[in-house]
């Protein structure tokens, strides 16, 4: 049995209609329909649970938007994106990645952690696939000569710098400057490096304050009654706090508790101040204490865009530079691909090797690597908690709201 | 200079006692345990973190403060410590220690791991209005979470002293830790009476776990760092003293926090470990135990 096909005017018309409804679709179809076949695998690396909980989901929340952002701002790509849980431990971390490589995964982001990036990226070295990292600031992850990962955050001293150099604006806007400081930090892979580096950068920098004390303590420590206790004792006159998300909120409640009220609580460049579960456990005494760290461009369309689908999709939580960083780790996985057209190894590598992105998400100039795979161009700002809310009090152009310093006391009327 | 150093030697000190008066609950229970029944309670830590969690979700499902929901915790651990001794632990008195070990061991992983299931990893604390609150006493700031616990922990010490010195089954669970034998020749109901010892155990366990978490968040990795606690605790008082559970913990809790001001605070764990040492060296039974010999 034999079937005769015949190419009819009929056809014809139905198929000029059909390429007539495609090229005239709006453009979003299109970039709906370029978003389906052959799409990047992506693994996202991030501590969801244990110690890091809390920041890890902030990460995470920024990744769950990514694709819808992506394709707001007509960008042709939609990535596949696998959620890897690294329980805030470098050995599930490193455990994790081998699993996502395994199962197909073709670049690998993450990990917020210092610790469990460098767990990750030896086996992303070791396995050749390339690594995104989109939070970890120890120097030797992009100081190790690794060909496999860049890294689209600051290292520790350019941390330290940016936020060094703030502290001393902060100073000069207010009038007002202490003469001495205590220096507080977590013991991990994070807080070492940026003690090391304070301490290295610090007689550079001509700071107008002496660092009497550096006081650490384990990242996972339940009470920080003792280490308030001394860093009251030495009648500092700024904290100076490297800090993760629950000490932050253990050492604010300590010195409510001892009663111990510096002229402020500025950090040189960490975490732990601004998340979300910070505003919501201290409630008032949150306010007045500042981060000096990289922020989310207010002015930015894909800030813009981003903070839309965010708040759509989680009404509930603040976007924060956690998840800002994650989107814009996936971003940078997306251009890559988009270059390379490939989803071979070396050819996202160099691809990411050459990224300009001129239109992202966090201060500074466009998203590019160094040799060594280091975005140098991301700038700090100094963001104030005001009214419960991270605020950029400076840089001045950058200002949502002006500089209060010193820090009001624990009860003071300013605090409601 | 010195004014100020010794006001903040004060300040530790005064700290580490209200944090010692707690951990000396939470050891009294093991130190009951084996005073009575010479069974080492390897899920000690375990069954604290249990407590914690049931304050945690009385306090964050019904709104009870900890506090409140002590006595019912302290008697829910009573009820299951009073049952497992019967049902599980009674086989093994009398057995090799290893055999306890293990036993106790499996008691601890299981609750470990249900803590986990229902939980999860992640850290757990209570949000209380009083959390930010503190007392002058002179020239000395009190933590009125550290003092409503060391209060409450003094309390429940008093009584169990008042349980065991005045009441007949107190007095009957004394005899037969003194002579078992004895015990059963006056026909005293020997196992009833450990069971009912579990069950005080237990009891304080619970208790010091529904005061601990005013204090610290929970997590189900804690409980290992508990048991290791309570064991150096009750090893430097002396293994079955109340008394020595006691002063342990004071001893522990005022060492950690003067190390910890005088040193390194990330250092302060080695001096209660370095306080083991010495006293397993200079005096085995430890400072209120009584010597085998």
């Amino acid at each position: 049995m034999t079937s005769r096909k015949t190419f009819t005017r009929r056809h014809l018309g139905q198929t000029a209609l059909a390429g007539a409804t495609l090229i005239g679709a709006p453009l979003p179809l299109r970039y709906a329909a370029a978003q389906t076949a052959g799409n990047l695998k992506v693994a996202l690396l991030l501590p969801t649970s244990g110690i890091q909980a809390q920041i890890g989901q902030a990460c995470r929340r920024g990744g769950d938007v990514a694709n819808e952002v992506f394709a707001d701002m007509k960008m042709p790509v939609k990535l596949e994106i696998a959620n890897y849980d690294t329980e805030s431990k470098p050995d599930v971390a490193r455990t994790q990645a081998e699993k996502a490589i395994d199962a197909g995964a073709q670049m690998l982001v993450g990990a917020f952690d210092s610790g469990q990036t460098i767990a990750i990226a030896q086996v992303a070295e070791q396995r050749g696939v390339p690594m995104v990292v989109n939070i970890a600031a120890a120097p030797q992850i992009t100081e190790q000569g690794y060909k496999f990962i860049v890294r689209n955050f600051p290292t520790a001293p350019m941390l330290i710098t940016g936020a060094l150099a703030l502290h001393k604006e902060i100073f000069k806007v207010s009038g007002k400057t202490p003469k001495t400081a205590v220096l507080m930090s977590i013991n991990d892979t994070f807080g070492t490096a940026m003690v090391n580096g304070i301490k290295a950068l610090f007689p550079k920098l001509d700071m107008p304050y002496e660092i009497v004390d550096t006081i650490t303590y384990d990242p996972a420590a339940k009470d920080l009654s003792v280490e308030v206790g001394k860093a009251k004792a030495t009648k500092a006159e700024l904290l100076m706090p490297v800090s993760r998300l629950n000490d932050a909120k253990l050492l604010i409640q300590e010195m409510v508790k001892q009663r111990w009220e510096p002229m402020g609580v500025m950090n040189p460049g960490a975490p732990g101040l601004y998340e979300q579960d910070f505003f919501k456990t201290m409630g008032k005494y949150s306010d007045f204490l500042i981060s000096n760290v990289p922020w989310l461009d207010p002015k930015s369309a894909m800030t813009q865009a981003l903070e839309k689908r965010h708040a759509a999709k989680f009404p509930k939580d603040q976007l924060d530079i956690n998840g800002g960083f994650t989107f814009e780790g996936l971003l940078v996985a997306a251009q890559a691909w988009l270059t390379a057209k490939s989803t071979k190894a070396d050819a996202l590598m160099d691809a990411l090797r050459k990224t300009r992105i001129d239109q992202h998400v966090i201060i500074g100039g466009p998203i590019q690597f160094d040799a060594k795979g280091q975005n140098v161009n991301i700038k700090a700002a100094a963001v104030e908690n005001l009214k419960r809310k991270p605020t950029v009090v400076l840089p001045l152009e950058a200002a949502a709201a002006p500089l209060v310093f010193p820090m009001p006391g624990w009860n003071d009327k300013r605090r409601t | 200079m010195t004014s100020d150093f010794l006001l903040n030697l004060a300040q530790a000190v005064t700290k580490g006692l209200l944090t010692g008066m707690v951990y000396g609950l939470m050891a009294l229970g093991l130190s009951v345990i084996f005073g009575v029944m010479r069974v080492v309670n390897f899920a000690h830590g375990e069954m604290m973190v249990v407590g914690m969690y049931l304050a945690w979700m009385g306090f964050e499902y019904l709104e009870v403060s900890p506090l409140l929901s002590l006595p019912l915790i302290a008697a829910i651990f009573f009820a299951v410590g009073y049952g497992l001794q019967r049902s599980l632990i009674s086989p093994f008195i009398g057995r090799p220690e290893h055999q306890q070990f293990l036993l106790l061991l499996a008691v601890a992983i299981l609750l470990v791991n249900a803590c986990l299931a229902i939980a999860g990893p992640d850290s757990r604390g209570v949000q209380m209005e009083s959390q930010f609150d503190s007392y002058e006493l002179g020239p000395l700031v009190l933590d009125a979470v550290r003092l409503h616990a060391a209060l409450a922990a003094v309390a429940i010490a008093l009584l169990l002293w008042l349980f065991f010195s005045r009441t007949r089954t107190g007095k009957s669970i004394r005899a037969a830790a003194d002579n078992h034998l004895a015990a059963l020749v006056v026909g005293l109901d020997v196992r009833r009476l450990y069971a009912f010892t579990f069950g005080v155990g237990a009891a304080c366990v619970g208790a010091a776990g529904a005061l601990m978490i005013t204090i610290i968040p929970v997590t189900p990795f804690l409980a290992a760092e508990y048991t290791l606690l309570a064991f150096v605790i009750v090893i430097v008082g002396g293994l079955g003293s109340m008394t020595g559970a006691l002063m342990g913990g004071l001893l522990i809790g005022v060492s950690e926090a003067v190390a910890g001001l005088l040193v390194q605070p990330s250092l302060k764990s080695m001096f209660s470990f370095g306080l083991l040492i010495l006293v397993l060296l200079l005096r085995p039974q430890g400072l209120f135990g009584k010597s085998n010999s």
